[in-house]
């Protein structure tokens, strides 16, 4: 059992076939989140159709919001005044959003936002898959920050990584990205669902002093400043602006500089505990997939296929995109001949691939921008044709 | 002195950086002040209050005060206004824009706030004029007028933001003047106790930047403007449209119920939990 993935206990429980955009919902209101603002975009309509109707019962609210980027405010501002909140959009309304993720990367305001990729740029493709916004999600909002983005690769991953992007966004006070393709989020599975006493859910950390002793952005030595809910009784400011430990707008270099390492550590301290995937006969592959999404669901099919022809290939499959594993995939570039990195855009993850190689093998690449998804059979014959 | 006194140690932040950044002579300290004024007279519990601003000179102003505040990104104010309330309606929520601020970059979340009725007070200091970027052509500076963005003359028509609001749905609509500071307060403490979308426009004055194109030259001299060319509600009635022109109309100028948005959803919520 991966790292990542819930532990659960053996009791049998009903198999339920869910769309993967229902797994997402499903999981969004198990792990607590009770507020939703959103716009409707193809193909991630169903998560707001579904919280729609689903977060009023939940003792949670809806609104529909008059653009992208009222929908991500709405969502930092529920989540200033205590509620766990989310949006769920694709490429065009991602880039409205990006305005708002730098304000919640900046303020540290826990949010998470589901991103249904299509094919870019612009209006680009709608209903086709893509993976396309990797890069979007790492660098979409100006200046530099720390991010965290997952890639479901089935509807149970859809759900978990939903769960787990609540928890990730709660302990590191951040916005986290749930980047997903069309495939994805429209089919169809059957999968058992945990219960909520399966599941570990995270809470942002609280102030346990007094309000006359908070002090917001001091670091209590994980690098996360406790986070008390507006209306709490601890007055505090909030701002986009570089701010000093109190919150208020500062530009003294020995305040700047210490809070924008500290937005990255409190991060990056993490990194070995953020290396989620899952690896299919890798001991002794020669040649390692490294795949993501849709994707990787292909990629295992052609790595089944090539066993049965006597070829020692093996499959990484990312749940985490950034912080970009490096540790993972050093591992994977020393221990392979060749790697091979399939993608449904022109070369994102391979990019980063590359750029932590270092000459340490041979990195392939598989790219298709058409509007349709890898085929087992091309993943194959790409392996055949680069077999060492 | 003992009222002021009082007062800026009961809601000034003592651990915030003073002095606080705008210009001598600025209208917002005046805006400030009545705001508290208001929130102190009418018993307002400070931890229940969110501030809210935008971007500009006006964004500035809920740092100093010790309420709830909340910074945000230029123009989008009432986006998170909205969120706010409505995961803790037991929240006041206030917003103080400027005039670029809600009406340019946020003419859209303006309008919508406005026609969907969560209940969020909001003030909107308008100065005409971009005044933090160094005096550009807001959507509300004269047509005409020379600024550092329109040096041949300004071409756009300004807008009447009270009518704005009115039109997108807002319940409660009036516009003052820091000059008029004793109406100022008295519009403050409506918008309030207003249980829905509350717009009051506060004229102010921006002597750096909007001095020049108004031909007046020092904050007195623009506060004596804002006095002579203000007519209350009450009179304008009197007048001609011609009579009218060029002048500001001060007071409540739309004030109607309709049902808030939060109320409805929170009503709709009660049901289905039942359910």
């Amino acid at each position: 059992m991966p790292s990542w993935c819930t532990k659960m206990k053996k009791v049998a429980r009903k198999q339920v076939l869910l769309q993967g955009n229902e797994a997402c919902a499903e999981g969004a209101l198990m792990a607590g989140c009770r507020f939703y603002a959103g716009y409707p975009i193809t193909p991630a309509t169903e998560i707001m159709e579904i919280m729609a109707r689903k977060l009023p019962e939940a003792g949670g609210v809806f609104i529909q919001m008059e653009d992208e980027i009222a929908s991500l405010g709405a969502a930092i501002g529920a989540s200033l005044a205590g509620s766990k909140s989310m949006t769920a959009t694709s490429g065009p309304g991602f880039s409205l959003m990006q305005e708002h993720i730098g304000f919640a990367c900046m303020a540290e305001v826990p949010c998470v936002i589901v991103d249904v990729m299509r094919g870019g740029p612009s209006s680009g493709l709608p209903t086709q898959p893509s993976q396309s916004d990797v890069m979007q999600a790492r660098w979409g909002t100006h200046g530099d920050h720390p991010i965290i983005a997952l890639a479901p690769s089935s509807v149970y991953d859809f759900f978990e990584l939903t769960v787990q992007a609540f928890n990730l966004s709660e302990r590191y006070r951040t916005p986290v990205i749930l980047l997903v393709d069309e495939v994805v989020a429209h089919m169809r599975e059957g999968v058992v669902l945990p219960t909520r006493d399966n599941l570990e859910i995270e809470e942002r950390p609280r102030p346990t002093v007094p309000p006359e002793w908070y002090i917001p952005y001091a670091d209590p030595g994980t690098g996360v400043p406790t986070m008390p809910a507006f209306g709490d009784g601890y007055r505090y400011h909030v701002t986009g602006l570089y701010h000093d430990v109190r919150g208020y707008p500062t530009v003294r270099t020995d305040e700047v500089e210490p809070l924008i390492h500290r937005l990255f550590t409190k991060i990056s301290k993490d990194f070995d505990r953020l290396q989620w995937f899952d690896a299919y006969e890798t001991d002794d592959a020669r040649v390692t997939i490294i795949a993501y999404g849709c994707v990787a669901r292909a990629a295992l099919r052609a790595v089944q296929q090539a066993r049965e022809k006597g070829l020692k290939v093996g499959l990484v499959n990312l749940k985490i995109l950034w912080p970009f594993m490096r540790r993972t995939i050093v591992e994977v570039l020393e221990n392979s001949a060749k790697v091979l990195v399939p993608e449904l855009n022109i070369g994102q993850i391979s990019r980063e691939v590359k750029r932590v190689n270092q000459s340490r093998c041979e990195v392939a690449t598989l790219n298709k921008v058409d509007g349709t998804p890898i085929k087992p059979a091309e993943i194959l014959q790409t392996l055949e044709e680069i077999y060492p | 002195m003992r009222e002021p006194t009082h007062l800026v140690h009961k809601y000034l932040r003592s651990s915030k950086r003073f002095p606080h950044i705008w210009c001598s002579g600025c209208g917002i300290g005046i805006f400030m002040q009545a705001l508290i004024r208001v929130i102190d007279r009418e018993g307002y519990g400070k931890d229940d209050i969110v501030l809210i601003s935008g971007i500009g000179c006006s964004g500035r102003l809920p740092v100093y005060v010790d309420f709830n505040t909340l910074h945000t990104t230029h123009g989008r104010a009432l986006t998170f206004a909205t969120g706010i309330k409505l995961a803790n309606p037991r929240l006041k929520v206030i917003t103080v824009m400027g005039d670029g601020d809600a009406v340019a970059i946020g003419g859209n979340h303006f309008i919508h706030a406005a026609r969907r009725n969560v209940e969020i007070t909001s003030f909107i200091l308008n100065n005409n004029v971009y005044g933090m970027t160094g005096g550009q052509t807001s959507p509300t500076t004269p047509y005409g007028a020379i600024t550092t963005s329109s040096p041949y003359g300004n071409l756009e028509p300004d807008f009447d933001i009270c009518r704005l609001a009115e039109a997108a749905g807002a319940v409660f609509v009036a516009r003052s003047t820091v000059y008029h500071t004793r109406l100022l307060e008295r519009l403050i403490g409506q918008a309030l106790q207003k249980k829905g979308f509350a717009m009051v426009e506060v004229v102010s004055h921006c002597v750096i930047h909007a001095g020049h194109f108004l031909k007046l030259k020092s904050p007195v001299e623009m506060m004596k403007w804002q006095k002579d060319n203000s007519v209350t509600v009450e009179k304008a009635k009197q007048l001609s449209d011609a009579e009218l022109e060029g002048k500001l109309v001060i007071g409540v100028l739309a004030d109607r119920e309709r049902p808030n948005y939060h109320e409805q959803y929170h009503r709709l919520h009660g049901e289905k939990s039942k359910a």
